[in-house]
């Protein structure tokens, strides 16, 4: 294979990892925007989504078109509604105290991971892709459902920018964002403000998952490299901006597929930490953030 | 060989507490059993004690969770002929996580807190590795049930045996003719980046070479990986077999994206069934692997010949003639390993009872007395076939199958001789002092 097929190849992989990456940062960035707490069972809720599609979809049955469109629809709203629940529940009796916080979403991260463990198994399983059909180029075969996930995530990422920038709901988000306590003096309902951006990020790791779940099975444990890369993401791109999201994901992603293909796939995670550790020594509110007030 | 390397797939620590409270519980169970006294004076009537480390998570889970149904299917079956030397087994169980420093205390466990007799029941390379040194600091008889050459290479101590499953370097050598003869000359190799992998990437080239064949690539794929597109541009063009052996739970994606790298034009393959062992060879995705060949240490798939011995051992383990639970078809067996447990168990009993072995103090003469075993015929005991041990090198010799896999089942086409499978030793365990 030539030079520009297989550039080509990697550029491909490359924007698929960076689609679902993208959106599941994103969730990630938005928690610790609104919230300033790090949420590190951010990883197992994008399990309970692949977890809860392969759920979805085997209940379901009929088309596998079918059963995908359900578990696209059905295994976000619940992971909202457990995130939404461990708000309630943990988050809130801790008073969102940072360090508090980490140590009770680890516990979460154990909980979640057990669970799964217990009533969903130790297997791999498949969700069967919504169409399957291949594209062939004439130097390789390439899945045209991956295709599809890059579009499906752009028109979420699109969307996500909308609602932000343009919606009363969006507005309320930046505010309490801005400044919690004047936000709360203008009689914004910061409480349940939290409660909604802790499952609507809960959520969008939660459809990262049901969208990569076709091409890489279910499994309990596959909650940990997500939450890594979206630390790193959200460290590069900085906290609670989506635009820096969008561009440290492309980055991470794009590179990681082209490094790994020509080089080695340890190269390219070599060189997505050392990029981390660079900008938290030279900028250590990320490439888009604002410093810390 | 000298790679150690360690896969930290499941990342944070294991359940430290819940095994703490599992042991707290079971030590508590034992002060409180009204035997205990008894059995402290009448050491006779106590029962042997195996500690069983099991891959109940971590990567290894799906294998863990058969490789235990198996050994209580065989316990049950000794126990109900009389035990071993007329006392009954009791199998202690640890979770060892599939993790190679996890590993290495569960065994120092076993030795100094429940006090079994002997270990038993490692499969994942890397954890028997991790472990191996804790059995021979601790002088504690390590069975595994591993399938690596690392037991064969010498590399470990006097104290680990694999008495009931074959060695990757044996499999290798004894597939490589038929690969050269019905597959193809020119092979590419995709393997674990780890231990289990090593030993395919070292001892298959050679085997192949022999037979006339070469391998034009190897390209190494790290255990915790989740796509593998990246990897398919390394395959030359010129390949006429695709060799893979790949073990986690990503076989699927990695199936599912070669089908749609090469559509219909790639090359042959043959795998290791390691790689869809507990995995449905019907699951959505796998279509491309029709036509295809693999390695079965036993069959999955209950075969026209199968001897009596064979179908009584699939009876007594539970799994039906699709090599599924009995009690769920969708729960498949790891068919092609799980055997070795129950030989294992067979082999340990043999030793026991050639030794007459009383307690602990007679673990050096338990380990002699398996060292002695030469031949293993078929039977019961042993359903996958006869062997051959060589109580040199701790190892175990046996037939492979080679099974093609068609109209949604695998059926066998090849049975290696033990003979195929023999290799110059490259060590003497019984030269070590205990």
């Amino acid at each position: 294979m030539g030079f520009g097929p297989h550039l080509l190849l990697a550029v491909l992989e490359g924007l698929v990892t960076s689609a679902v990456l993208a959106l599941t940062a994103l969730g990630l960035s938005l928690v610790f925007g609104v919230m300033r707490v790090v949420n590190v069972a951010h990883g197992e809720l994008f399990m309970l989504g692949a977890v809860l599609a392969w759920a979805v979809a085997t209940a379901v049955g009929g088309s596998p078109a079918l059963g995908f469109v359900a578990a696209l629809v059905i295994a976000p709203l619940i992971v909202g509604a457990v995130a939404a629940l461990a708000e309630q529940l943990v988050l809130r009796r801790v008073d969102y105290d940072p360090e508090a916080t980490i140590v009770a979403t680890i516990g979460l991260l154990y909980i979640l991971q057990q669970l799964a463990l217990t009533f969903y198994g130790a297997d791999a399983r498949p969700v069967p892709p919504p169409f399957n059909i291949r594209l062939a180029l004439p130097w390789f075969g390439y899945s045209a459902y991956k295709l599809s996930i890059i579009a499906t995530s752009t028109v979420l990422l699109l969307l996500s920018w909308l609602v932000l920038t343009h919606t009363r709901a969006g507005l309320i988000m930046r505010a309490t964002q801005y400044d919690r306590e004047t936000a709360q003096a203008f009689g914004i309902p910061v409480g349940r403000v939290y409660a909604a951006v802790f499952a609507i990020g809960a959520m969008l790791a939660a459809v990262a998952a049901v969208l990569i779940v076709p091409i890489s099975q279910a499994h309990y444990l596959m909650g940990q490299d997500p939450l890594l890369l979206s630390f790193a993401v959200v460290i590069i791109g900085g906290l609670g901006s989506l635009r820096g999201t969008v561009v440290a994901a492309l980055l991470i992603g794009i590179s990681d597929g082209v490094i790994s293909m020509f080089f080695s796939p340890t190269l390219a995670k070599l060189i997505a930490t050392l990029a981390v550790a660079m900008v938290l020594v030279f900028r250590p509110q990320g490439l888009f953030g604002k410093a810390a007030r | 060989m000298t790679d150690r390397k360690t896969i930290s797939a499941a990342g944070p620590a294991p359940l430290t507490r819940r095994t703490a409270l599992k042991g707290m519980a079971a030590a508590g169970g034992l002060m409180a059993a009204p035997g205990f006294v008894r059995y402290a004076q009448a050491q006779s009537s106590a029962p042997i004690r195996i500690g069983f480390q099991c891959h109940r998570t971590g990567i290894g889970a799906a294998y863990g969770r058969w490789y235990e149904r198996t050994t209580a299917a065989a316990v049950k079956l000794i126990n109900e002929a009389g035990g071993i030397n007329g006392r009954p087994v009791e199998i202690v169980i640890e979770d060892d996580g599939t993790d190679a420093g996890r590993g290495a205390e569960v065994v120092a466990k076993f030795a100094n807190q429940h006090k079994t007799d002997i270990v038993y029941g490692t499969l994942f390379s890397h954890v028997v590795i991790g472990s191996a040194p804790a059995a021979g600091e601790l002088k504690i008889p390590y069975y595994v049930v591993s399938e690596g050459y690392h037991v064969a290479s010498g590399q470990l101590n006097r104290w680990c045996l694999q008495p009931g499953i074959t060695d990757v370097r044996a499999q290798v050598t004894s597939m490589a003719p038929w690969i050269a003869a019905n597959a193809g000359k020119k092979v590419t190799m995709i393997y674990p980046d780890y231990a289990f992998g090593y030993d395919h990437r070292d001892y298959l080239p050679p085997a192949l070479e022999k037979a006339g064949a070469e391998v034009v690539a190897k390209i190494a794929i790290p255990p915790t990986e989740s796509s593998f597109t990246r990897y398919f541009p390394q395959i030359p063009s010129s390949t006429e077999v695709l060799y893979h052996v790949m073990v986690g739970p990503a076989v699927l994606t990695f199936v599912k994206e070669l089908g749609e790298f090469y559509g219909s034009s790639g090359p042959k393959l043959f795998g290791f069934i390691d790689s869809l062992e507990a995995v449905d060879i019907n699951s959505p995705g796998l279509e491309y692997l029709d036509g295809s060949h693999f390695w079965e240490g036993s069959p999955r798939y209950a075969q026209a010949g199968d001897s009596d011995a064979m179908k009584a051992y699939r009876a007594a383990v539970g799994i039906d003639d699709n090599g599924a639970s009995v009690n769920d078809p969708r729960d498949i067996s790891t068919a092609g390993h799980m055997f070795g447990c129950w030989e294992t168990l067979y082999v340990i009993k043999q030793a026991m009872e050639a030794s007459g072995y009383r307690g602990p103090e007679d673990r050096a003469k338990l380990v002699e007395a398996t060292e002695a075993i030469s031949t293993l015929a078929e039977g019961p005991e042993h359903p996958q076939g006869d062997k051959v041990f060589d109580g040199k090198i701790h190892q175990v010799f046996g037939h492979q199958y080679i099974s093609k896999l068609e109209g949604g089942r695998l059926d066998v086409v090849h049975k290696t001789s033990i003979e195929d499978s023999r290799y110059e030793p490259e060590a003497d365990y019984t030269a070590q002092p205990f």
